[in-house]
C-alpha cells in the first residue's frame, strides 16, 4: 500500500507549463528561458497531452479522496469515483487512529523517526560527500565516481536480503537501526549533490574565502553551505519520499509490529482482510493510506519553491 | 489458517531465501530433547519467554488467558506477516541463526517444506504423541512426516458449500449436491441474471488442489526426498476438470480473485452465489459481508458421484516449534495449551473452526445457532465434513513455491485458449523442475 500518485503529480508540475519559447518553431520543451518573456505559442496538441498526464496523475488521488468518506459498506455499493451515501471521512479518521490501541499513531512516529534520522542523515552525508568530491582533489576520486554512479544502479531491494544477514550477525534486526543505518546511504543524492555544489559554488569565492584566513569547515558552514541550500532541498525531498515509502526493507528487518513504518503496518492491516477469522477494514486502509500521504504532499507543496530554483541553478551563466 | 490466494510478487524473494535455507539448514542437528515427554506442568510453574510468530487473530485473547494462568511465563504474539510474508521472515531468521521464534503458525500446506529441511523441532519427542485422536484426521495427517510430529493443528478448513439462499430461489434452482447439478445451476444463474456467477475463479492453488483432493486424486506423493508429481493420470484431477473445463469454457465463473475488495462486493449483492470453502469461512462472512446477512446458508459439499460424501481440507494451519528455538519445552507447553488444551474454547469463542473431535462433536459447539445463517445450527455441517476427509492427501515438500506459480501456469486457463490439463501440465513441469534443483528426486 504504498502510494506513488502524489509524487509524479507534483513533481509533474513544473513541466506542465512549460515556459513560452519565441525562438524556433520547434521549442524545446524543459528549457524555462527566464527574460525572453512575450507572447507564448498555444498547441492545442500538448495542453491535450499534458492535460491526459495531469488527469492520469490526479486521478489515484482523487479516488483516494472520495473513498476515504465511505464506510465499508459504501466502498462495495456505491460507485468508485464519486461519494457515497454517508459522509463517514471524520468518523474514518478517528477509527484509524484508535484501531488497535492507537497502532496506526504508533506506525506514524516511527515512520517520522526514520525519516529525521535516516533521510535526515542520508542528506546531511550527502551533502558533505558531495561537497568534498565538488570540490577537492585527491588521488582515486574517479574510482569513486565510479563506484557512485554503479552504487546508484544497483536497486536497494536487491541488497536489502544479504544486508539483512549482515545486520543479523551484528544483532541489529528487529531495531529501528536497522532501517535507519541503510537508509543512510543514497548514492543518487550523493551524486546529486556533487554536481549540483561543482556548479553552485565558484572556485573563486573558496579561494577567496581561503586566502581570507578561514578554514575549511568555516569556509563549508559559512560560505558553501548557504549557496548549497536548494540542493540541499532537492536531496532531502529526495530522501524522504524514499524512506518514507520505503516497504521492502522494514519488512525483511522487522519483526515487532510496534517498530513498523506505515507502509507494513498499512499493508498488515490490508493483509486481514485475506485471513480466516480477520477483520476486513478496507475503509480504514483507504483512510490509512490518505493520511500516510498528507504529510509528504505538504512537504512537496511547501518545498517546492526551493526545489525549482534549485532545478535552475547553475544552468546559466551570471 | 487460510486459503487465500497467494499473491506471486514475493514469490522470488522467498525461493532465493528457500534455497539458502535448505542448504543452510541441512547440518541443523535435531533439536530434540530426546526421549521423555516433557512435563508441562512444571515447565509452565517456572515459566520463562516466548516469542511467538502468528496472525490468526483470536491467538491475543488466549495468550491473555495464558499469561494470567500462568504467571511466570511471558508470550510475546507478534505478527510477522500472513503466509507467505511470514515464512520468508521465517526461512530469513532460521538461514541467519538469529531471531527466530519460539513458536510460529505454519499453514497446513507449507508444513512439510519446513519439516523436510529440519526447520521444525520434532514435537513427539516433547509430547505431541499422546495426542493421538485428539485432533480430526485431516489436520491430524497435514501435520505428520513420517514417524515425526511437526506441529500441532490450531484449526481445520473441512470444506462446504457457502450459497446465498436467495439467489437460489431468485432464480429458481435446487442448491446442488453433486458437481454436475452445480454445473447446471451455474448455467440457470448466469442466465437469469449476466451479471451474476455461481462462484468466482481466477486459479487459486489451494482451491484446486483440495477440489482433486475431494475426488480421490494424489497427484502428489512424497516419500523422504522422492517425490511424484503426476497430474496427467490422476483420476481424481481429470474428475475436476472434466467439470471445472466446462465451467471455464463457458464463462460461468465471475473473473474475480478472491479476497478482493471485488470479492467482498460480490458476496454482498448477489453476483457471486456460492463458495466452495474451509469451514473457517463464517467469521470472514460476518466480518467482512455485512450485507449478506440472513442470505447466507451452508450446505454439504456438492459430490463427485450422488450419494457420496467425500469432502477435503481447504486451509487451515498449525502451531508449530522452529527446531532453533532457545526454549523448546515451554513453547511445546504453550502450543499444546492453544490447539488441544483451554485455549480451544477461548479460539471457538472467537470464532475459529477448531481441529479437535472433542469441540467438533460436543452438542454446544454444533447446535450453536448463527444469525447470519437465518439461525442455521451451521457447525453441524461443517463438524460432519470433518469427519468426511478423503484420507490419504499429502502436499509437496515445495508448495509453497509450487503455489506461487499456479498463477503463471495452471491461472493461464482461465484468461486464454489453454486448457486445464494443459495448465496442470506446465505447472506440474516446472515444479518437477525446481524440485530436482533443490535436492529432491522428483519424477512424473
Amino acid at each position: 500500500m504504498t502510494v506513488p500518485a502524489p509524487v509524479p503529480a507534483s513533481a509533474a508540475a513544473p513541466t506542465v507549463t512549460p515556459a513560452p519559447s519565441t525562438r524556433r518553431p520547434g521549442p524545446r520543451l524543459r528549457t524555462p528561458r527566464p527574460g525572453t518573456g512575450g507572447r507564448g505559442r498555444k498547441s492545442p496538441l500538448l495542453t491535450v497531452l499534458t492535460t491526459l498526464v495531469l488527469v492520469y496523475a490526479l486521478v489515484p488521488l482523487v479516488w483516494l479522496l472520495i473513498n476515504a468518506t465511505k464506510t465499508q459498506a459504501d466502498l462495495f455499493s456505491s460507485f468508485g469515483l464519486w461519494f457515497g451515501d454517508s459522509f463517514a471521512l471524520w468518523d474514518n479518521v478517528q477509527a484509524t487512529l484508535a484501531y488497535d490501541d492507537g497502532v496506526f499513531v504508533r506506525w506514524f512516529v516511527n515512520t517520522v523517526l526514520y525519516v529525521v534520522l535516516g533521510a535526515g542523515g542520508a542528506t546531511f552525508l550527502a551533502v558533505l560527500g558531495g561537497y568534498a568530491l565538488a570540490k577537492f582533489d585527491f588521488p582515486g576520486k574517479r574510482g569513486v565516481f565510479a563506484v557512485v554512479i554503479g552504487a546508484v544502479a544497483v536497486p536497494g531491494t536487491a541488497l536489502a536480503v544479504p544486508t539483512f544477514l549482515m545486520f543479523s550477525q551484528m544483532g541489529l534486526t528487529n531495531t529501528p537501526w536497522a532501517v535507519i543505518v541503510p537508509s543512510l546511504i543514497s548514492p543518487f543524492g550523493l551524486y546529486l549533490m556533487w554536481t549540483f555544489a561543482a556548479e553552485a559554488i565558484p572556485g573563486e569565492l573558496l579561494e577567496a574565502a581561503r586566502i581570507d584566513g578561514a578554514g575549511e569547515f568555516r569556509t563549508f558552514f559559512r560560505v558553501s553551505l548557504p549557496l548549497l541550500a536548494p540542493g540541499i532541498v532537492t536531496v532531502l525531498l529526495f530522501t524522504t519520499v524514499a524512506t518514507w515509502n520505503n516497504y521492502f526493507l522494514p519488512l525483511i528487518m522487522l519483526r515487532d509490529s510496534s517498530w513498523y513504518p506505515l507502509t507494513l503496518g498499512l499493508n498488515a492491516w490490508n493483509a486481514q482482510a485475506a485471513t480466516a477469522g480477520g477483520e476486513a477494514i478496507f475503509n480504514l486502509v483507504i483512510t490509512g493510506a490518505l493520511l500516510t500521504i498528507l504529510p509528504l504532499v505538504v512537504a512537496f507543496l511547501f518545498l517546492q519553491r526551493f526545489w525549482q530554483s534549485g532545478l535552475a541553478a547553475g544552468s546559466v551563466k551570471e | 489458517m487460510t486459503a487465500r490466494p497467494r499473491r506471486l510478487i514475493r514469490g522470488t524473494a522467498l525461493v532465493g531465501t528457500l534455497a539458502l535455507a535448505l542448504t543452510a539448514c541441512s547440518s541443523t542437528d535435531d533439536g530434540g530433547t530426546g526421549g521423555e515427554a516433557v512435563d508441562t506442568a512444571s515447565v509452565l510453574e517456572t515459566g520463562g519467554e516466548i516469542t511467538v510468530w502468528a496472525w490468526e487473530p483470536t491467538l491475543e485473547d488466549v495468550v491473555t488467558d495464558f499469561e494470567a494462568a500462568y504467571p511466570n511465563v511471558t508470550v510475546n504474539l507478534e505478527n510477522v506477516g500472513t503466509g507467505n510474508d511470514q515464512y520468508t521472515a521465517l526461512q530469513n531468521a532460521i538461514a541467519a541463526g538469529d531471531g527466530v521464534p519460539d513458536v510460529a503458525q505454519v499453514e497446513y500446506y507449507a508444513v512439510p517444506q519446513f519439516a523436510i529441511s529440519e526447520s521444525l523441532a520434532d514435537l513427539s519427542d516433547l509430547g505431541a504423541s499422546a495426542l493421538d485422536g485428539t485432533f480430526t484426521t485431516g489436520p491430524w495427517g497435514s501435520v505428520r512426516s513420517g514417524d515425526g510430529i511437526y506441529g500441532l493443528p490450531m484449526d481445520s478448513g473441512p470444506m462446504a458449500l457457502f450459497y446465498n439462499e436467495e439467489v437460489f430461489t431468485e432464480v429458481g434452482v435446487d442448491v446442488p449436491t453433486t458437481w454436475d447439478e452445480y454445473l447446471e445451476a451455474a448455467r440457470a444463474i448466469h442466465e437469469a441474471d449476466p451479471k451474476a456467477y455461481i462462484a468466482n475463479d481466477t486459479g487459486d492453488a489451494g482451491f484446486t488442489t483440495s477440489m482433486i483432493w475431494q475426488a480421490g486424486g494424489q497427484p502428489y506423493t512424497v516419500d523422504g526426498t522422492d517425490v511424484t508429481i503426476d497430474f496427467a493420470g490422476d483420476e481424481g484431477t481429470s474428475t475436476f476438470t472434466e467439470v471445472w473445463q466446462q465451467l471455464v469454457d463457458e464463462e460461468l465463473l465471475a473473473p474475480v480473485s478472491s479476497w478482493s475488495d471485488e470479492w467482498y462486493q460480490g458476496l454482498g449483492d448477489g453476483s457471486i452465489a456460492t463458495l466452495t470453502i474451509g469451514a473457517w469461512m463464517p467469521a470472514n462472512l460476518e466480518s467482512g459481508v455485512p450485507a449478506g446477512a440472513g442470505k447466507w446458508r451452508v450446505a454439504e459439499m456438492p459430490q463427485w458421484e450422488a450419494g457420496q460424501h467425500a469432502t477435503a481440507e481447504n486451509g487451515g494451519s498449525s502451531l508449530a516449534v522452529p527446531a532453533a528455538s532457545a526454549n523448546a519445552e515451554l513453547a511445546y507447553a504453550f502450543v499444546e495449551y492453544a490447539t488441544a488444551g483451554d485455549g480451544v474454547q477461548t479460539r471457538v469463542d472467537g470464532g475459529a473452526f477448531p481441529a479437535t473431535t472433542a469441540e467438533l462433536e460436543s452438542d454446544e459447539f454444533r447446535g450453536k445457532e448463527f444469525e447470519y445463517f437465518g439461525g442455521q445450527q451451521v457447525n453441524e455441517v461443517l463438524a460432519d465434513s470433518a469427519a468426511n476427509v478423503v484420507e490419504g492427501w499429502q502436499y509437496l515438500p515445495f508448495q509453497v513455491y509450487a503455489n506461487s506459480i499456479f498463477n503463471d501456469t495452471v491461472g493461464q486457463a482461465y484468461v486464454s485458449g489453454t486448457t486445464l490439463t494443459d495448465g496442470l501440465a506446465a505447472w506440474q513441469q516446472q515444479s518437477v523442475a525446481y524440485g530436482n534443483d533443490q535436492g529432491f528426486t522428483v519424477s512424473e
